[in-house]
């Protein structure tokens, strides 16, 4: 699946994080890009939990920045969840 | 019960800790129109993880004539927290209808329809004219309670300190809780820096029969224990009222006196009540 729009959601607040995604043009595959306030101790895990959901969605030519204040795995899943499904137009919500 | 916006992970990761009996998980008033989708996917992820300790979890969904409504039930009804608090109930056959869909989901999901309950909120002066029809037909509703500012608003009136103007609704509310034996939970006090202005409101809260009150921040869980906390007189009082209930009834005696005062029935179940609430039994 690709995104459909651009899309947003989470917020900068502590234990939060902002995930944006935009559609890249056919065959650009997946673009990830994280920062996080705890990247020393858990990016790997936050990679991971990023692609497993990609993979859940089976996302493609899809450019996604999370930006993590400290947010636990299940707010981590719920950001991107709601980011894709926004993305793909399965549920509206904000830029 | 202590309300968390359902869209902050903070606050609800931290939900448990401030010593609340309930953690009310709010979908609704609390949660932005176009932030219903990311709070109702976040509060479900946290449900399923989050250590709320011994606090009871209801989730406050939106009301089904919203567009956001079944959504909620369709995502909440499955975790089956402790109950669901609907919004705005005006009927016993807007209860029906919920309920149908709830059962609906349950079945689906191969869950029982008698684990989590219902709260209902009465918040409109069609509520508040049908609140008995509502609070005793439906054994999964165990608790009622008023929101005072939707309420004030349905009214057309402006909220006042003294609570003049739902003064009525707050003892109809009452009055059909008792008269259906379930809870009935006050309203929320909004100024978070009024701390005497929260215990006159708690007092009177409690004087007039609500068995809890709503709080909007931790800061306020300490003001609505003490209220609604027997004290220790009271405790002791209730303790030597059931102990010579106990004594006299074996002997076969139902009316005594304690220093000088008749003591019947209606003072037994006071005394009785006061115990479970302290969470005492008379040896």
């Amino acid at each position: 699946m690709k995104p459909k729009i651009a899309a947003q959601s989470g917020t900068f607040e502590s234990s939060d994080v902002i995930v944006l995604i935009e559609p890249l043009p056919n065959k650009s595959g997946r673009k990830i890009e994280i920062s996080s306030t705890v990247m020393q101790q858990f990016g790997a895990s936050f990679r991971q939990i990023v692609t497993d959901m990609l993979d859940q969605y089976e996302m493609t030519d899809i450019h996604l920045i999370a930006k993590d204040k400290g947010a636990l795995e299940p707010t981590i899943k719920a950001r991107l969840e709601t980011a894709i499904k926004r993305s793909i137009g399965q549920q509206e919500g904000t830029l | 019960m202590l309300y968390i916006p359902g869209n902050n992970p903070a606050m609800i990761q931290q939900g448990g800790i401030y010593g609340a009996d309930s953690i009310l998980l709010d979908l609704e008033d609390a949660v932005a129109l176009n932030q219903k989708d990311a709070a109702r996917t976040l509060v479900r992820n946290m449900i399923k993880v989050t250590d709320f300790y011994d606090a009871e979890v209801c989730v406050r969904v939106n009301h089904l004539s919203t567009p956001f409504g079944l959504a909620d039930l369709e995502e909440i009804v499955p975790l089956q927290p402790s109950a669901i608090r609907y919004p705005k109930t005006e009927s016993p056959e807007e209860v029906i209808e919920l309920l149908k869909i709830i059962e609906r989901i349950e079945d689906r999901h191969h869950l029982p329809h008698n684990q989590m309950t219902l709260h209902a909120m009465i918040e409109t002066a069609m509520g508040v004219q049908n609140v008995f029809n509502i609070a005793s037909k439906f054994i999964r509703i165990d608790a009622i309670t008023i929101g005072e500012q939707d309420l004030t608003a349905d009214m057309n009136i402006v909220y006042t300190p003294d609570g003049a103007g739902i003064d009525f609704a707050r003892k109809r509310i009452v009055m059909a809780a008792k008269a259906s034996h379930i809870d009935v939970i006050d309203t929320i006090f909004p100024d978070v820096n009024d701390e005497e202005g929260l215990r006159r409101e708690t007092e009177y809260a409690r004087k007039i029969g609500f068995t809890g009150k709503a709080v909007i921040n931790p800061r306020q869980i300490d003001v609505v224990h003490e209220v609604f906390t027997p004290t220790e007189e009271e405790i002791r009082k209730a303790y030597h009222i059931v102990k010579e209930f106990l004594a006299n009834s074996a002997a076969g005696i139902g009316v005594f006196a304690i220093d000088g005062k008749m003591v019947d029935a209606p003072i037994v179940a006071r005394a009785q009540y006061v115990l479970r609430l302290a969470n005492v039994t008379v040896g």
